[in-house]
């Protein structure tokens, strides 16, 4: 338990790729949390692309999308990609119906 | 803020709860554990449960965002949001109700994609979810006084 909390909210640089941990509840309230994060380091790390984990996140709704739309539009005019990784059936209805899946690589 | 009573009178109601908090982002997760809680008793599926948390989560996320502009006090002291929920045998209503700044446009604000603030990087989707999973979404509003959503969901439909 104490692990994962840790976990959680994490920011790492990999190879140019900024992987985020995403919350167990990505809402209006921790969405704004995580994009202040994600854009300090887009600002200030080498970094052309983005990896949202999914793997602790168990409730999503539209704050999370805009989120990861809002990283994908900072991140594309320079040619980076973003990626969801580790989504469950659930996020990935979400993002299908917002129709994310046009613009980030979506994974299981 | 006109209402239709029509279904009251043809299902009884069995159950009923009303909550009333601070128009405040930490309200959002309580708000839908406590819904989720209240309809246990139905034994509804785990996707129903999520159905129900995601509307109520982006409804009050309205109201904090739009109806009060993400504003904690207003002139008449706190910016309160009132939820109110009632069971009709094993048809769920929710109504989340705030007095912001009401909706100019109702057939705008429900369109998908549409958002009045992209710079806070709303996606636009809340109505289209909202629509998406509940049975019924009905928006009364007026500028200036508040607005008000009332959601329906029959529950255990899948396990007739």
């Amino acid at each position: 338990m104490e692990e994962r909390k840790m976990m959680e909210g994490t920011f790492a640089v990999l190879d140019r790729h900024l992987m985020v941990k995403m919350p167990r509840e990505l809402d209006h309230h921790n969405a704004s949390r995580i994009r202040e994060k994600a854009d300090y380091f887009l600002l200030t790390d080498d970094v052309d692309s983005v990896v949202f984990d999914f793997e602790d996140t168990v409730f999503m709704d539209s704050s999370g999308i805009g989120v990861i739309m809002g990283r994908y539009k900072k991140v594309s005019c320079f040619g980076g990609k973003v990626y969801a990784i580790h989504t469950n059936e659930r996020i990935k209805k979400i993002m299908n119906m917002s129709g994310l899946q046009n613009i980030v690589e979506i994974m299981s | 803020m006109e209402e239709k009573e029509v279904k009251d009178s043809m299902l009884k109601e069995t159950n009923e709860m009303e909550l009333l908090f601070d128009a405040i982002s930490e309200n959002e997760g309580f708000a839908r554990v406590a819904v989720a809680a209240f309809i246990t008793g139905l034994n509804p599926t785990l996707e129903e449960v999520s159905d129900v948390k995601t509307a109520i989560s982006e409804a009050v996320t309205n109201a904090v965002i739009h109806g009060y502009g993400g504003i904690q006090n207003g002139e008449e002291g706190k910016n309160k949001i009132r939820l109110h929920c009632s069971l009709f045998e094993n048809t769920l209503r929710i109504s989340v109700e705030d007095k912001g700044v009401g909706i100019e446009d109702i057939h705008k604000a429900m369109e998908p994609l549409f958002t009045t603030k992209p710079e806070l990087e709303r996606s636009g989707m809340g109505f289209a979810f909202m629509e998406a999973f509940m049975d019924d979404v009905q928006v009364y509003s007026v500028v200036g006084e508040g607005t008000r959503v009332v959601m329906e969901k029959t529950l255990g439909k899948d396990c007739e």
